[in-house]
């Protein structure tokens, strides 16, 4: 097939499988990413059938009719969906900058060889790997005592940190900065607070962006603070408001469009294709998103592999 | 000599430099004290009956309740409950390891040997993409396949001339969908995480052992899988020290919310404590099954740490 192409094709041949085994393994991966993508599409084009073809004959790849109006009752309800949307991108967003900030700087502190009180933030970090109070107790902690409860912060703080991400920052940080570069700034008279600032967050890019995408995706998928924490209609993200309606549709109904009373417009809501259009519009911004910042999550991984 | 200086080093005078790495230490450490050490003092309910005394905190009311001793752990044990909570957690767990790790490697092996370097990107983003989405809605995905009147594998079942099956129903089907869906989101993840460390293998060592004429598969087992073994003891570490943990949205979503058919069949410790968390179950039994979840897993992180650095210091990762 691409036999010998390149560099890298001089060792291929040395070292290569037959061309019918080469064709077996396309076959499997080629299969593989069909299981993987076919979901998506078929969400897809359920989204935009036709409610009367899905009654009658169930999801179909290939519907007898296509119709936009799952698309069209969402842009009806629009206040509903742009403000789930907004809080999932205020989330989203307000989440990932706290949290790169809290990570970075712990892991810039924990990196840092002569800090007197290395071992003491060192073990805060690693405690909380091998032990932590349960899922009841953080419960109570965030929604009685820290009274975080139908607040958007308890969609944002209790994400922020994990200690795997900070170690991760520390590891990459020891092996990658120059402690002269350090020195010299701070015989410059610098404070860490500008050396951080300055010269850490300018050259250590890619160790942001890997933090600041694991952060973001994480943010953008949760459902689960929201199912703890919020029960104000107005704080739902996107993703908790596809978790709701898999009960309960009708709420999202409160738009008539003219001249049909509530119980008719209810009654002739597209429900089967609006559900399954709300996951596409979760799903489609990360959909182009992530092929761009795939190599961030790999190398991220590979950083915090290093042992320290 | 050497003693002067290290007691040197250990009266070194507070600086200037440590105040300001402190304060930048700061705000996370605060962040720690109250997300994750103040949590650690509320497994005390489950050594209390909790009590409600009309109008006072949450604090007030959590110091002035009775201490019970276990018998928040007693109900927890004698009720069947935990029984099926701790087999489904932990049988389903180990196969998720198990063939967690099997199969992506196999993967990756296979997807670093095809010729075109180009198709294998595509494959990996392709497969990658399961990873990036949340299992709200990948229940969704699934119940366009398993929905009983609508579901296309019905549609399928008739078009053979079959009965279509209530999916959301029927109990025996489960193991295998929940076993199946956790490798659909997983594999293409860990499959680039071997991959990469497959490609970081220094190529001389193929090429020595194609003169000394070893074959495909012996390349494979004497070099391939020796030189990432590191990487695979370091996720299986990982993933065995949450053996008590699962998957929460895996069996809460993809289950459309366990129906009660299915109870017995995907029930896990975390989905009991969040289906109790919500419900009316008194607060100090629902925390007796996270400390013992937290204690487990302490406990079993510790050994299989302690294990494989008896067997090899170096793959250890604490």
């Amino acid at each position: 097939m691409n036999k010998g192409k390149g560099s890298s094709g001089a060792t291929n041949r040395l070292n290569s499988i037959k061309s019918s085994t080469n064709l077996l393994f396309n076959t499997t991966f080629v299969i593989l990413s069909l299981m993987c993508i076919i979901p998506f599409i078929f969400v897809f084009i359920i989204s935009i059938s036709a409610e009367s073809s899905i009654v009658k004959n169930g999801y179909q790849f290939f519907p007898d009719a296509l119709s936009l109006s799952a698309y069209e009752f969402l842009w009806n309800e629009k206040d509903v969906i742009i403000n789930a949307f907004s809080i999932s991108v205020i989330v989203t967003t307000l989440g990932t900058l706290l949290g790169v900030a809290l990570t970075t700087s712990m892991g810039y502190v924990l990196s840092r060889p002569n800090y007197k009180l290395k071992n003491f933030f060192t073990w805060v970090v690693f405690i909380p790997m091998i032990f932590n109070g349960g899922m009841v107790a953080s419960y109570v902690v965030n929604a009685n005592i820290l009274g975080l409860s139908n607040t958007i912060w308890a969609l944002i703080l209790p994400l922020a940190v994990s200690s795997f991400n900070v170690v991760i920052c520390k590891t990459f940080f020891r092996t990658t900065i120059a402690e002269s570069i350090i020195e010299s700034a701070k015989i410059e008279g610098a404070s860490q607070l500008s050396i951080y600032l300055r010269i850490i967050v300018p050259i250590s890019k890619p160790v942001f962006a890997t933090i600041a995408l694991f952060l973001a995706f994480g943010y953008w998928n949760d459902w689960f603070q929201s199912s703890l924490y919020i029960r104000e209609q107005s704080l739902l993200s996107l993703q908790a408001l596809l978790n709701n309606i898999q009960k309960n549709i009708e709420y999202l109904a409160n738009n008539p469009s003219a001249g049909l009373s509530m119980q008719q417009y209810v009654n002739q809501m597209p429900t089967e294709a609006v559900r399954m259009a709300i996951a596409v519009i979760i799903v489609l911004p990360i959909a182009c998103a992530y092929p761009f910042f795939q190599r961030y999550f790999v190398s991220g991984l590979t950083i915090g592999a290093v042992k320290g | 000599m050497r003693d002067s200086m290290v007691r040197k080093r250990k009266r070194r005078r507070w600086t200037r430099d440590d105040t300001e790495l402190t304060l930048l230490a700061v705000p996370t450490f605060v962040w720690y004290v109250l997300f994750s050490f103040l949590p650690m003092f509320g497994i005390f309910i489950a050594f209390k009956r909790y009590q409600i005394f009309p109008g006072k905190s949450f604090l007030y009311n959590l110091i002035h309740s009775e201490w019970v001793g276990f018998d928040n752990f007693k109900y927890l044990v004698e009720s069947r409950s935990l029984y099926i909570l701790l087999r489904n957690t932990i049988v389903y767990n180990l196969v998720f390891i198990v063939l967690g790790i099997l199969i992506p490697v196999t993967l990756a092996i296979m997807i670093s040997m095809i010729y075109s370097k180009r198709k294998s990107k595509v494959y990996q983003t392709a497969m990658f993409f399961p990873h990036f989405l949340s299992w709200v809605v990948v229940s969704y995905f699934v119940y366009a396949f398993l929905s009983y009147d609508k579901g296309i594998l019905n549609s399928f079942l008739e078009a053979l001339g079959r009965e279509p099956i209530q999916w959301y129903m029927e109990a025996k089907y489960w193991p295998f969908i929940l076993v199946f869906m956790s490798l659909w989101k997983s594999t293409g993840y860990n499959m680039v995480v071997y991959l990469a460390s497959i490609t970081g293998i220094d190529p001389s060592l193929y090429e020595a052992a194609v003169v000394d004429g070893a074959t495909q598969w012996q390349q494979v087992r004497h070099i391939t899988i020796p030189s990432i073994r590191p990487v695979i003891i370091m996720m299986f570490i990982l993933s065995v020290g949450k053996i008590f943990y699962s998957d929460f949205g895996l069996f809460y979503q993809v289950t459309r919310g366990i129906p009660a058919s299915l109870y017995d069949a995907v029930s896990t410790i975390d989905t009991y404590v969040y289906n109790a968390l919500l419900s009316s179950t008194p607060i100090g039994m629902t925390s007796a099954a996270t400390v013992f979840q937290s204690v487990a897993c302490c406990i079993t992180i510790l050994l299989a740490n302690w294990i494989v650095s008896k067997i090899d210091d170096d793959y250890a990762i604490i």
